[in-house]
């Protein structure tokens, strides 16, 4: 009786020693990400990841996008090594990098990732100097969406590229209050990553630039002004009321149930729209590219969110495996097996975009991906600049730069102040800012 | 019929009802839309009862640990708010018996404290949690919180204090109680309305500080506060999710005040009228 007691103690000791020690084996992952629907997926299928790799864990830090940016860059600047993987965007990646905070991931990658695979404007904006610091998880550019039953009804055509003198022609067309309808639903409330992402690929197409060669502030041109007249006109005349609160979210429930006529915003929406368990205009929606003016150059916007691994992560290879994973061409196709390919993450590998059920299940994709190729973050604007980055440049300044000529714009639109009036305050806000916090990356 | 007084005291209370109804709004319209659809939470056009489901509390569950983030809560703000306790009540008790011509200027360069935007500080406290390794530990954020709250904890004990008969404790010393025991067997029972709603303002302070809490903390420590900031997000509708998310943050915290309220009330007024 003593022995078994003794026995069964011995295995008590070996199996609670041999659990501590594959405890201390096992690694564990901390990974900030987003709210978005494409994240929430790949928080739902890491468990696939935990099953391929049973020595790592994945821990999981889902914020609010500013909250999420704050935290991370609090992070990555101290060295706190608190997240071994972090959601990023263009305006990180390339900054992160070229400071130290994160791991550059080109040699870490096996060749089955194939790297060619991945978008070439994509590359370019989670790049600096060559290395590459953030692997994309899903893109986005900027299209035209409209309703082809209204554009019918009033004997309109959308043109394979439109132009702003299109939209505002089709815009006085459609624009039908008294039964709900509105010629053109814009983002109005302010914010860089708000109305400031419209209403800079607009300057970008009417000729304009954020600064010049010397960094001088560009905001008080002809160009600016042309294009800032259009965004006011459109909005004024032939927007929803209370355009200066709309956001993404909102213009996509103005579109969706039946309010506007055409909305130019993110390619992402496109999914949405086309499902008829969500939008009550799923069958009637059309797609056309963004809309130029006087060039082509910066009329499309370019955003992409990657994940990048910081430097001071104690779990480098670990970090990499799963970043790896998460942008593979394995991930997408286990998405598509599990949901459906109109599901997959979008705009980041041209395989995504040669397999026929996606391009049958989204309608879209083939402007998506048009619209994506030709974005380029590098050349963003007609006259040369000292920047990368199409609506949102590559600067530590440009959020806070973003934000204040946002307020001017929305002061516009709400009529307390002349477009001019607005651009030179949005110049001096600028020039203030280039003054206090440089324009160093 | 209907006297002046009566007709004055249904004025009364139409009045303190409409206030309560003004200020209780967002809480009631935040849980109305937690029981919509998402497409219904942003409608432009309001509607109070539609199709009510519990759909988003099942969705919230499903997407976070809330209990897990529950508890850091409670360990936190309670924990937070006792730290606090221990080193405001000493601090009070000396402030308000045995002052010296500092004293009252202590008080306000403690008060001052609290007018000093947090994120001033953040980088030499985010450095020295790193290099401690206190960075997602409820030990960390606990003691951030209870300095927090300390000025404010000082300050309400103090004015308690100070409401506390000279005498009472003269009496204790002659009879030869030490400081200690002058503390715990007199001060403390008298004043203990005010150190109850002390307790309950500190605990809710804590309850609801997100500053600190979403920045010191990730995965293991964080409460509630980081809770309810997984649930916003840039592209795609999340309002009604939110409202799910913060009804079940605030819950807690509401209860413990529903059922507390004589007491905080009593406590408030402790003094008031002599």
């Amino acid at each position: 009786m003593s022995k078994r007691l003794d026995q069964a103690f011995l295995g008590l000791i070996a199996s609670v020693f041999c659990g501590s020690l594959a405890m201390q084996a096992q690694t564990t992952l901390t990974i900030a990400t987003v709210n978005n629907e494409d994240m929430v997926v790949m928080q739902r299928l890491s468990a696939e990841f935990e099953r391929q790799h049973p020595d790592i864990k994945l821990d999981w830090v889902v914020l609010e996008e500013n909250i999420l940016r704050q935290k991370t860059t609090t992070d990555a600047a101290t060295h706190g090594g608190q997240y071994d993987v972090v959601t990023i965007g263009p305006l990180e990646a390339p900054i992160w990098g070229r400071r130290g905070w994160l791991l550059p991931l080109e040699g870490r990658l096996a060749p089955a990732y194939g790297i060619d695979d991945l978008l070439k404007p994509i590359r370019d904006a989670a790049s600096d100097r060559g290395h590459l610091y953030a692997l994309p998880f899903y893109a986005e550019s900027s299209l035209t969406y409209y309703r082809k039953d209204l554009f019918v009804a009033a004997g309109l055509q959308m043109p394979a590229q439109p132009t702003y003198q299109d939209i505002l022609r089709f815009a006085k067309a459609l624009h039908d209050p008294a039964k709900g309808t509105y010629g053109v639903c814009l983002r109005g409330k302010p914010g860089w990553g708000e109305n400031m992402a419209f209403i800079s690929t607009m300057a970008n197409t009417f000729g304009g630039r954020w600064f010049d060669e010397a960094w001088k502030p560009q905001l008080d041109s002809p160009e600016w002004h042309n294009a800032l007249s259009t965004y006011i006109d459109l909005l004024q005349k032939y927007g929803p009321p209370g355009s200066s609160s709309n956001g993404f979210n909102e213009s996509l429930t103005l579109f969706e149930n039946g309010r506007c006529g055409m909305w130019i915003d993110a390619t992402v929406a496109a999914g949405t729209l086309s499902n008829p368990k969500q939008s009550l205009v799923a069958n009637t929606v059309g797609f056309a590219p963004a809309p130029e003016a006087i060039t082509p150059r910066g009329a499309q916007w370019l955003w992409f969110w990657g994940l990048g691994v910081p430097s001071a992560t104690r779990h480098p290879e670990a970090a990499a495996a799963f970043v790896q994973w998460a942008t593979s061409r394995e991930y997408i196709r286990l998405i598509a097996d599990r949901y459906g390919w109109a599901a997959v993450p979008p705009g980041t590998r041209r395989s995504t975009y040669e397999q026929p059920q996606y391009l049958a299940s989204a309608p879209f994709a083939g402007l998506v991906y048009r619209s994506i190729l030709a974005a380029d973050p590098l050349k963003p604007t007609l006259k040369p600049v000292p920047y990368t980055g199409i609506q949102c440049i590559v600067l530590p300044a440009f959020p806070t730069i973003g934000n204040q000529v946002g307020q001017v714009i929305a002061a516009v639109l709400v009529g307390n102040i002349a477009v001019d009036e607005g651009l030179h305050k949005a110049q001096a806000a600028t020039e203030r800012v280039v003054k206090r916090m440089g324009v160093e990356r | 019929m209907i006297t002046p007084s009566t007709s004055r005291k249904l004025l009364l209370t139409l009045l303190g009802w409409s206030v309560a109804l003004v200020i209780a709004f967002p809480v009631i319209w935040m849980v109305l839309t937690s029981l919509k659809s998402e497409t219904e939470a942003i409608s432009r056009v309001p509607h109070l009862f539609t199709h009510v489901s519990l759909n988003n509390y099942v969705a919230v569950q499903e997407q976070a640990k809330y209990l897990r983030f529950a508890w850091n809560s409670v360990v936190v703000s309670f924990g937070s708010t006792l730290l606090a306790l221990l080193l405001g009540i000493p601090a009070a008790y000396a402030m308000a018996f045995m002052p010296t011509r500092r004293t009252r200027g202590t008080l306000l360069w403690m008060l001052s404290t609290k007018m000093m935007p947090s994120v001033g500080v953040l980088v030499p406290v985010y450095l020295l949690f790193r290099d401690t390794g206190l960075l997602d530990t409820r030990t960390g954020l606990l003691l951030v919180d209870a300095l927090g709250i300390l000025p404010v904890v000082i300050w309400m004990l103090y004015t308690f204090f100070k409401e506390v008969p000279r005498e009472v404790l003269e009496a204790g010393r002659m009879d030869g109680a030490g400081p200690l025991r002058e503390v715990y067997n007199l001060l403390l029972p008298l004043s203990m309305p005010g150190i109850v709603s002390t307790s309950l303002l500190a605990v809710i302070l804590t309850w609801n500080e997100a500053f600190w809490s979403l920045t010191l903390t990730t995965s293991r420590a964080a409460p509630l506060t980081a809770f309810i900031a997984s649930f916003s997000s840039p592209e795609g509708l999340f309002y009604a999710k939110l409202s799910a998310a913060s009804t079940m943050a605030i819950a807690p915290i509401l209860v413990l005040g529903w059922a507390s309220q004589k007491q905080l009330v009593r406590g408030l007024t402790f003094g008031a009228v002599k």
